[in-house]
């Protein structure tokens, strides 16, 4: 009996599936403690679909990097001794949390869960079977997600594209182009999404247990019982980001993991439509109507999107100080035309003003609210709708360290922000702000100045 | 091992000389021809030549209906192609039409099959042009991988739990895993006539050892390769094809 296979040795069995098993491995050096995953291939019908969903994790986890998913350590010969060997990562699966959580907690949790979808997406990757069993929150509040079994990945051929089976346990998640059989929408995980945080927050699951193909087609018409018909203290803001990750029509959905993360994360700035205000589900008239609809929409060709660069996150720094500064104008005319390239953009703009040490603590609010208005002023010009615009005002000692960390945080893909020319020597302040903002971003920037005034004929426009 | 996998030539020099040292560089060690290698291009002549060094080195080379329709006349093509392949029979010598006329029109080795067009009936010039049509091929290669061209797309098929082929158009450049319990079938693109809009030649390398296969894009000077179909007094339509890769 081999308890050890290609150097690794074998453990306590930690988990016993339909699909396969998992150990404890140790005997090679990764500097992290490890799990052998091993299919079950009993020559069963299902045992080639198993071992084609086994294969696919084993192909996808060796090109994801970053903390959102376990790490790959090695894989065993398909055809001889299949496994693979991936990082154990500590702490239990989101299941095993009591629901219904604060939502403050839902709002936390998901927004992590986010962070970690948007990870993924921006390289190439679906998940496509996102519930509470296959996300384990790290100590530091991070996600990671588990279970790339049945995930797509842009680059590679998915062989799994004719299967339509689910894994136990994914009905209630599955989005409805899903049911349909797409399997290439970065959005269907935003919708899997929304079902995590209404289970969280309500602790009912909005489209209950199908059992049966008819009871997983409601999904193509459904519309789920609003969260606070369950809870009264369900935020409506929270509400409102549920929804919208539960529409049927994936164009109606976030367009974008990173704007459900920012959303969660700012609960104060999320538009609230009809979504946040209903109380009861859709009359008997209207799902009627969806229902009808559905018809013709499970018959229609499925669209295939997923694409995260299409729904960037841009974040302008405005020197709401200076209002009137003249490169105020130069920054708004780039920020336009870079918004002008993307349909689904978000828009955050930042104004940083310093906090001097010992301040008085009375004026704070004054302070922000100030800088509030000079904000939203700045922004009118522009005319974004007000669902894609978000306004910050950030108090720190280190305005070029709070650009960069808000950015992190909140999944920019690109800043804007103004820099005065070389031989403009009195706007240093301001130099050092862009020159640090450029030096330590960890997405891309774009750096205003403005137009060179060489032509004596032309002042200024 | 690498293999480099080079389809629809179709006489352009330049382009699989660019080709040929993409490969080089990504150390192919062993070579596979898969047909058309002449036919629209204004160098038949030196095509063949470099084609048949290489088959004197261990290369595979199969024959594709362009190399055919030099011995025989070919119904089937175009007025252009027909233009052409009467001006390239006149340009290349006798022992070239021979190398032409010899090729096999499939190969089988121990992992691989190599045909320009479908192993179902190879003489039919089938194009593999569906999952049906790729399964069809695939099955009467009877080998874990498949190699074609005739279809000047890059396409691979994979097969599926259930043995159905399931088509995935690749990205240039990204090794995709590929291991040999399943069953693949590439279609390796066109060197000399890419017509999906992108001008760039088209090869593909395989790694049959490690189960892998990367299709590439590459630039070459499509400009000149056109200038010489047009000096030529080939059809038009032949160079404008180069110089947009339509």
């Amino acid at each position: 009996m081999g308890n050890e296979i290609d150097g690794f040795a074998l453990g306590a069995c930690v988990h016993a599936g339909a699909m396969g098993k998992l150990f404890e491995v140790t005997g090679r050096e990764a500097g992290f403690p490890m799990l052998m995953k091993v299919p079950i291939l009993d020559g069963a019908a299902e045992s080639a679909e198993t071992l084609l969903a086994f294969e696919t994790e084993a192909m996808i986890l060796p090109r994801l990097s970053g903390t959102h998913a376990p790490r790959f350590v090695a894989a065993g010969d398909v055809s001889s001794v299949p496994y693979v060997v991936i990082e154990r990562i500590a702490g239990e699966s989101l299941d095993h949390r009591a629901r219904p959580m604060p939502a403050a907690e839902v709002a936390r949790i998901g927004a992590a869960i986010a962070d970690a979808l948007h990870d993924i997406h921006s390289q190439g990757v679906i998940h496509l079977d996102l519930k509470p069993d296959n996300v384990i929150l790290r100590e530091d509040g991070s996600a990671v997600l588990l279970d790339f079994a049945l995930a797509h990945h842009r680059a590679l051929p998915d062989l799994l594209a004719q299967e339509h089976r689910y894994a136990a346990g994914s009905a209630p998640y599955v989005s409805p182009e899903q049911v349909r059989g797409s399997r290439s929408d970065s959005r269907s995980d935003l919708f899997a999404l929304g079902v995590v945080l209404y289970e969280l927050a309500t602790g009912h699951l909005p489209f209950g247990v199908p059992r049966t193909l008819a009871g997983l087609r409601d999904r193509l018409w459904r519309d789920p019982t609003p969260p606070i018909a369950h809870l009264r203290d369900i935020p409506p803001a929270l509400q409102e980001v549920i929804l919208r990750c539960l529409e049927v029509d994936a164009a109606r959905r976030y367009q974008s993991a990173s704007h459900v993360a920012f959303d969660l994360r700012n609960p104060d700035q999320v538009p609230l439509t009809e979504r946040s205000r209903r109380r009861m589900s859709l009359g008997f008239g209207e799902q009627a109507v969806r229902w009808w609809r559905a018809r013709d929409v499970a018959r229609m060709a499925i669209g295939s999107r997923g694409d995260e660069e299409a729904a960037p996150v841009v974040m302008v720094a405005v020197d709401t100080t200076h209002p009137d500064d003249p490169r105020q104008p130069d920054l708004q005319r780039a920020t336009r035309r870079i918004l002008s390239l993307s349909r689904e953009f978000r828009l955050i703009c930042v104004a940083v003003v310093s906090s001097p040490i010992g301040a008085p603590a009375a004026s704070e609010k004054d302070v922000q609210l100030e800088h509030r208005i000079r904000l939203r002023h700045w922004l009118a010009p522009l005319e974004v709708e007000a669902e894609r615009v978000s306004m910050h005002v950030l108090e720190a000692a280190d305005p070029g360290n709070a650009l960069v960390e808000f950015a992190g945080r909140n999944n920019v893909d690109l800043i804007v922000l103004g820099a005065p020319a070389p031989d403009e020597r009195a706007l240093a302040w301001w130099r050092s702000v862009a020159s640090s903002v450029t030096a330590n971003a960890r997405c891309s920037v774009h750096v205003v100045r403005r137009a060179p005034r060489s032509s004596p004929v032309n002042g200024d426009f | 091992m690498v293999l480099a996998l080079l389809a629809d030539i179709h006489a352009n020099l330049e382009a699989l000389e660019a080709c040929l040292t993409h490969a080089r560089e990504r150390g192919a060690d062993r070579y596979a021809f898969l047909g058309d290698l002449v036919g629209y291009g204004a160098d038949p002549a030196a095509v063949v030549e470099i084609v048949a060094e290489h088959a004197a080195r261990g290369a595979v080379v199969v024959k594709g209906n362009h190399d055919a329709a030099i011995a025989h006349e070919d119904g089937y093509l175009n007025e252009a192609a027909t233009a052409a392949i009467e001006w390239s029979r006149a340009m290349l010598s006798p022992a070239q039409r021979d190398f032409l006329e010899m090729l096999p029109l499939i190969v089988r080795e121990e992992g691989a099959c190599f045909v320009h067009a479908s192993a179902a009936m190879p003489e039919r010039w089938d194009y593999v042009d569906s999952a049906g049509a790729a399964e069809r091929s695939s099955h009467a290669a009877g080998r874990p991988y498949t190699f074609s061209g005739h279809v000047h797309d890059q396409v691979l098929y994979g097969a599926d739990a259930h043995r159905r082929m399931i088509s995935f158009v690749p990205r240039p450049g990204f090794s995709i895993p590929a291991p040999s319990h399943r069953d693949w079938l590439a279609l390796a693109g066109s060197v000399g006539q890419p017509r999906d809009g992108n001008p760039s030649a088209a090869y593909a390398t395989a790694d049959l050892g490690r189960g892998s296969i990367t299709f590439h894009r590459v630039p070459y000077d499509n400009l000149a390769a056109a200038a010489k179909i047009r000096a030529a007094g080939l059809p038009e339509v032949l160079a404008y094809r180069l110089e947009r890769g339509v």
